[in-house]
């Protein structure tokens, strides 16, 4: 019973990175934006942030309050998102080149520039005291109530987490309502479906993929903060984020295209990700455990070939970039 | 102010690359009139509409609303200056219900109220009689349920001025006759209504004026009733037409084909051919009618070997050879056996053509297995396309020019082209003149009838009753898979064809 209470913690807490860069690029891919640099992008909003909250750090001195190393750790992981976003939405929809590889190169050159700033605070300032512990400790510390952290089982998993757990939830359903239940959501995703459409019924399809990618880009970015600042404890740790932006993209698939069920595909995937150390089996190699989250997605996308659903499918334009003139 | 037209175009002028769609065209409508826009394929048509829509920009010229200088940049603009357009190919999103798509770029205020919309789309449906469920998914839709939805989404928005482009191409006879009431609903409510069509009888039952383009130029504006069908072709292609079918009496029949218990599942479960069994005869040309999606499609591409199917035989007697079975056989083997498939699909360059090689590229893609040796030999499709370019009359500026670029029926002419030249001993072809003009469905259709005097099994299969009537001399009904009945086209009419098509739905 204990053992299954924190095998839930842990895959909440490892699952939060993927739940922004999951449901960042589900906005992004919503607009018909196939963006494959989230990878790039969680990168750069891992060092940015840890950047942002060190310079805070080193700027207010002793007077450095906690909340505000978040506030300036987000805003900053968000822009750095925005900024590789940006640069993606630019070459794709404006000059109209090939999304795919296009996604490619912003991942090179995300994780170039991430591994860039990340490496000068770790070796020029010492890994392990980039930031002050009491720092630190706002990013991981429980934010709810004590009286519902003590209530047994439930306090532990529901109400134990750190404030970006919280965060995640409430931005996912807040996508979630505007998608399905505003008219820009309706228009947004018409824009993903058929462009010439969206386009026919006045709709300004090049804004609409722009503010898609970009916010969405920023979203996703913010999940490599959250990975640096909790999991990685404040520390640039190149090889643990290695792989985040992928399996996001991996789970964008997973949950069907569909905010909610983010929530929970990013758990189950989380949990995948810490099985080998919470259920260590003396004859697997933990190697195999790592590749557990591949493995299910490959499971999951023959699943989804297999059953062409309606519902279930990709938003139909996505991946192809809109030229109103084209015939 | 006699002098003010619901919408004038003034001198305009467009070109695609080399290629000039519309050149010094000077046109205009007024409110409460009908008016047919006739031309062949590539007069640039649909290209005109396009810049009234706001899809193209005109590179010279002015379009002028209500007599005031209107500045049309994109489709948001033709909304406001009220002009609707209905495209040949539908704009709609497959997963968003019919009310959803109705109001979709609509910046009204508040909430998504789906209740709401829902009502308002009834409301406007009732008012011109329009029968139509606004929850229903898309994807679930019939086309002329889609062209409902599209028409209701252009009124939605208050639109004064529709266009239609070829509205009637892809429904029966008896969805037609509904579109022409609401047509006329709409021109009572004074409504400018700009019409794209190529079946002249269809201009003379529903538009009072006909304006005709021939090479991207307006050639002259006309009342219907004051035209013969004859002269507006002879306007259209810019000399006399002849517009007879040269149908013989088959002889020294034999049979070809010979279908028994077909049938078929598709991917998604849905039974699309059920228990089909026919003859096809060497000199004759067999029709096959039916509502869209009846399983035309299933029916031509099981027998090419396209598609697994669940029980029957498809057995192909060649000449002076014994039967031989095709199923099992794979598609190249069918095709060398001589069975051909000229298959056109709505989309036309879906399947048999590459968008983005020259004609001389794309037969290529029928011939390169003839030749031996790695490298390719390029000389017999070279000169097949310029065959093909000149006796169909194709508009590119040359034969190594994208057929993407090319216009919808100049890319079909390649396509059926190839198919004829390959001088099979069945050819099948589906959708043929779909999207042609008059004049080059004459010459499909003069095609189709010298390969039948040669002793080929052509099976055609058509949308348009009349051609059906005038062109086969036998024609198979198809209705949800089934075959409803073989008719003699020469004496049947085609109210009995009509019934036929829709046998098998009465009966359920």
């Amino acid at each position: 019973m204990i053992d299954l209470v924190s095998i839930i913690k842990a895959a909440v807490l490892n699952g939060t990175p993927l739940l922004f860069g999951t449901s960042g690029e589900i906005l992004t891919q919503k607009s018909g934006n196939m963006n494959l640099g989230v990878e790039g992008l969680m990168f750069m909003g891992g060092s940015f942030g840890l950047a942002g909250a060190y310079i805070y750090s080193n700027m207010a001195g002793n007077n450095a309050k906690g909340y505000m190393a978040i506030i300036i750790a987000l805003a900053c992981a968000f822009i750095a998102g925005v900024i590789g976003a940006l640069i993606f939405s630019f070459l794709t929809v404006s000059l109209k080149a090939n999304q795919n590889v296009t996604g490619l190169a912003l991942t090179i050159f995300g994780t170039g520039v991430g591994q860039f700033v990340g490496e000068i605070m770790r070796i020029r300032i010492g890994g392990n005291v980039t930031i002050p512990n009491n720092l630190k400790n706002a990013f991981v510390e429980p934010v709810m109530p004590l009286f519902l952290r003590k209530i047994p089982v439930i306090g532990e998993v529901l109400f134990s987490y750190n404030i970006f757990v919280y965060l995640g939830i409430v931005m996912v359903v807040i996508m979630s309502y505007f998608l399905h239940k505003t008219r820009k959501g309706l228009n947004l995703r018409a824009v993903g479906e058929s462009a010439a459409t969206a386009d026919a019924a006045g709709i300004n399809v090049s804004l609409y993929r722009y503010l898609a990618t970009c916010i969405g880009g920023g979203i996703s970015a913010v999940g490599g903060m959250v990975y640096i600042m909790t999991i990685s404890g404040c520390v640039w740790n190149y090889s643990a984020l290695s792989g985040e932006g992928w399996i996001a993209v991996a789970l964008v698939i997973f949950c069907f295209w569909k905010p909610l069920n983010a929530l929970f595909g990013s758990i189950l995937f989380g949990a995948l990700l810490i099985l080998y150390l919470k259920v260590p089996l003396a004859f697997l190699p933990t190697q195999i455990y790592k590749i557990l989250p591949y493995v299910a997605t490959i499971i999951v996308l023959i699943f989804v070939s297999m059953k062409q659903k309606k519902k279930n499918q990709p938003p139909q334009g996505l991946g192809v970039n809109y030229f109103r003139e084209d015939r | 102010m006699e002098n003010v037209h619901a919408i004038e175009l003034k001198n305009i002028t467009k070109t695609f690359g080399k290629v000039v769609a519309n050149k010094n065209v000077d046109l205009y409508v007024d409110k409460g009139v009908v008016m047919s826009l006739l031309g062949e394929n590539g007069s640039g048509k649909t290209t005109l509409m396009n810049m009234l829509s706001g899809i193209y920009l005109p590179d010279e010229g002015e379009i002028l609303i209500d007599g005031k200088v209107a500045n049309i940049r994109s489709p948001k603009d033709a909304y406001n200056y009220h002009i609707g357009m209905i495209h040949q190919h539908f704009k709609l999103v497959d997963v968003f219900s019919a009310a959803e798509n109705i109001v979709l770029g609509l910046n009204e205020k508040g909430r998504l109220d789906h209740k709401a919309i829902v009502n308002k789309v009834k409301e406007l449906a009732d008012k011109y009689g329009f029968d139509i469920d606004p929850n229903k998914k898309i994807y679930d839709m019939s086309v002329s349920e889609k062209q409902t939805v599209e028409i209701l989404k252009v009124l939605y928005r208050g639109a004064d001025i529709l266009i239609l482009d070829e509205p009637t191409a892809v429904l029966t006879p008896q969805e037609t006759k509904k579109l022409f009431d609401v047509i006329r609903a709409m021109r009572d409510d004074g409504k400018a209504i700009i019409l794209i069509t190529h079946k002249l009888n269809e201009v003379k039952e529903i538009s009072d004026v006909v304006a005709i383009l021939r090479k991207g130029e307006h050639i002259k504006t006309v009342r219907t009733s004051e035209v013969t069908e004859q002269q507006m072709t002879e306007m259209m292609v810019g000399r006399k037409v002849e517009l007879n079918i040269n149908r013989k009496m088959p002889e020294n029949q034999e049979p070809r084909l010979t279908i028994a218990n077909l049938s078929l599942t598709d991917e998604n479960g849905i039974k699309k051919l059920d228990d089909v069994g026919f003859i096809a005869y060497s000199n004759e040309i067999l029709g096959i009618a039916g509502i869209a999606g009846s399983g035309q499609k299933e029916l031509l591409e099981a027998i090419a070997g396209l598609r697994k199917i669940d029980k029957g035989s498809i057995i192909y007697t060649p000449e002076n050879d014994s039967p031989q079975e095709l199923v099992g056989k794979s598609p190249m083997a069918i095709k060398n056996a001589g069975v051909s498939l000229a298959f056109v699909p709505e989309d036309r360059l879906g399947m048999g053509l590459v968008g983005s090689m020259g004609m001389t590229d794309n037969m290529l893609l029928r011939n390169w297995n003839k030749h031996k040796g790695i490298l390719i030999d390029k000389k017999d499709s070279k000169a097949l396309a310029k065959d093909v370019f000149e006796t169909l009359e194709v508009v590119t500026p040359n034969i190594d020019y994208p057929v993407r670029k090319l216009s919808g029926g100049n890319v079909q002419k390649v396509l059926v082209g190839r198919e004829i030249a390959t001088s099979p001993s069945v050819l099948m072809s589906a959708y043929a003149v779909r999207g042609l003009d008059i004049n080059t469905s004459y010459t499909i259709y003069d095609l189709m009838c010298k390969q039948k005097d040669n002793g080929t099994a052509v099976i055609f299969v058509g949308e348009d009753l009349d051609v059906l009537l005038a062109l086969c001399d036998r024609i198979l009904v198809m209705c949800d898979g089934r075959v409803t009945g073989i008719v003699d086209a020469r004496k049947t009419s085609k109210e009995e064809v009509g019934l036929l098509m829709v046998k098998a739905k009465e009966e359920a």
